[in-house]
């Protein structure tokens, strides 16, 4: 990230002071040329190669096919892209998606900005406490989270039982299994993951903006609203736009949680193009479909990668 | 001063409350990890005395003896591999010049937005066409590939930090590549390694659906995929469950407390371009 940015910068002030010693400096590569460079690259590259991009191409490949992983495949064409715009079933998951983007990235950025707001008004005691605290669901392996919170989303588990204890026992039900609540219980574990990442963001991101902005804000008279929306905001412009790339991808990537909360079901209530992608291949034998929704996700995570890029990051000048 | 006390009040009481949201579902965790197996509330009381004999349970009987060496095995080599080889890479990338050097590190970088789903289905038929599903290189060498796209950007970043001075000053002494390399970089890296080391075993301890797909015998299961078999099996033995849980996210929990900067660091920093 670092560096990227600092080679865009860097580009970008070759491109306005063209002719500079610093400028001409600052564009080429650094180091000395040499050809041996080849032979520190070549193992780590034989490795990706053969791991990830032969097989990335390999599933291009089988997503213009008809296959069930058996029997001789037949070529398909674009018919695997076709089905996943005209058959509900395989549009479905992506709708999910976009749901679960909400409770992912929406809400935890929201939910974080709005915090930090109120939280930087003063440094923060105790803050190495927090922030471990804060971001500790990042850590724990999906599968853990999974059975975590299954426990309390069971029909006799902890929510329940606090809905019972506040008199609530009418709303109770039995989350994961629930036609309509399921996505939304899903979700709501996708917030709880990733809000300490935002918090942690935003509030280490916060700490870096110049006091004297909030001192020359509130000398002008600008009330806590406004002194968000002009000091903040834009001073957090990059950590957003990080938080928003991690949580979307992470919104996108959630084969673990579903497969062990809910398997996509009740029906397909929280079937997603993760789960879809492992359950064509290798349950019910649609190779080719399989590999057309992977690459269509992919498509997918990063043309919304590259929007945030743009628009959070690039607005920044 | 009294809004500046109740503002204070009031911010100790939001990141209390959320840390607290936080916890809350591994506490209920590890306190049905120590009830009584026969106990069946999955709630959060506390748990009447403490059940130690529920780990030793999980360990036998779930086999998490023998799952918990085989992730052992599979991250340490995973982190090894990873790391000797993004260091030779990143170091070329980082300190040398060569034609095609941007495209071939741009292809590294693409791999950390790759989601898993774009590679898997191929990948399971090409390992078995080379039988190497149900091995540990099965997990070892996709798991590497994956990790590498993190490592390469990583150790660049450091590479490239390092003071050009440092490097024309080796120069002059007489030493060469290799040795600038192993004598002066490698040995002043050590920030820099050990964030890659717990991001990269981390990463690796806690996979689970190049797992569930590369492995189908029970005798290279790793934990992740032992604790989902687990809950599949016997899922109203919470307690059993739940302690089983707790054995797979103590070590990456412990290293984190201790080196938690360095988790953060590599998972904000690192994964920044994600």
């Amino acid at each position: 990230m670092s560096a990227l940015t600092g080679r865009e910068t860097g580009a970008r002030r070759a491109a306005a002071a063209p002719g500079t010693r610093r400028a001409r400096h600052r564009r080429r590569a650094p180091g000395e040329p040499r050809a041996v460079g080849y032979l520190y690259v070549l193992p780590a590259l034989a490795v990706f190669g053969v791991f990830l991009l032969w097989p990335l191409a390999q599933t291009g490949w089988l997503s213009l096919l008809h296959w069930d992983g058996l029997t001789r495949a037949s070529w398909a064409g674009l018919d695997n892209y076709q089905d996943l715009l005209t058959d509900p079933e395989l549009r479905v998951p992506f709708a999910h998606a976009a749901v679960l983007l909400l409770f992912y990235a929406a809400l935890p950025v929201a939910v974080g900005l709005l915090l930090t707001a109120a939280l930087t008004r003063f440094r923060i005691r105790g803050m190495t406490f927090f922030r471990t605290v804060l971001f500790l669901p990042q850590v724990l392996a999906m599968v853990v989270v999974g059975v975590a919170w299954r426990a309390v989303l069971a029909p006799d588990g902890l929510l329940n039982d606090t809905l019972g204890a506040l008199g609530l026992s009418g709303l109770a039900r039995s989350w994961l299994g629930d036609d309509t609540w399921a996505l939304p219980a899903v979700g709501t574990i996708g917030t709880w993951v990733e809000t300490g990442l935002c918090l942690v963001l935003f509030l280490a991101g916060a700490q870096r903006i110049p006091r004297e902005l909030y001192e020359a804000a509130r000398i002008d008279g600008a009330g806590p609203v406004r002194e968000f929306l002009t000091v903040t905001l834009p001073g957090l412009r990059a950590e957003v736009a990080v938080a928003l790339t991690l949580t979307l991808v992470a919104a996108l990537r959630n084969f673990d949680l579903i497969y062990i909360t809910t398997s996509g079901g009740p029906g397909n209530a929280t079937s997603v193009p993760s789960y879809e992608v492992y359950r064509r291949a290798f349950e019910s034998g649609e190779v080719g479909s399989a590999s057309a929704m992977g690459i269509t996700l992919t498509a997918v995570i990063f043309a919304l990668t590259m929007v945030v890029t743009r628009f959070v990051e690039g607005r920044s000048r | 001063m009294n809004t500046s006390r109740t503002e204070r009040g009031v911010t100790y009481g939001i990141l209390a409350l959320f840390a607290l949201i936080a916890l809350t579902p591994v506490a209920g965790i590890l306190s049905t990890a120590l009830a009584r197996q026969d106990s069946l509330k999955t709630g959060f009381a506390l748990p009447d005395g403490l059940n130690w004999h529920n780990f030793a349970d999980a360990w036998t009987r779930g086999h998490f003896g023998s799952y918990l060496f085989n992730s052992v095995l599979v991250a340490v080599a995973v982190v090894a591999a990873t790391t000797v080889l993004a260091t030779l890479a990143a170091y070329a990338f980082g300190t040398m010049r060569f034609p095609g050097s941007e495209v071939l590190f741009y292809l590294f970088v693409v791999g950390l937005t790759l989601p898993q789903e774009a590679v898997i289905v191929p990948l399971y038929f090409d390992l078995r066409h080379w039988g190497l599903t149900d091995t540990y290189w099965g997990l070892i060498l996709p798991q590497t590939a994956q990790s590498l796209a993190f490592g390469v950007f990583w150790m660049r970043t450091y590479f490239r930090n390092t003071p050009r001075s440092l490097l024309e000053a080796a120069r002059i002494d007489g030493a060469t590549h290799w040795s600038t390399l192993t004598r002066i970089l490698v040995p002043m890296g050590r920030p820099a390694f050990s964030t890659l080391t717990v991001i990269v075993f981390m990463w690796t301890w806690n996979e689970f659906l190049m797992a569930l797909v590369m492995v189908s015998d029970e005798a290279h299961r790793t934990v992740p995929l032992g604790l989902a078999f687990f809950q599949g099996q016997h899922s109203s033995d919470t307690a059993l469950l739940a302690a089983a849980a707790t054995l797979i996210a103590l070590p990456v929990v412990a290293v984190y407390l201790l080196l938690q900067r360095r988790f953060i660091q590599g998972m904000l920093t690192g994964s920044a371009k994600e």
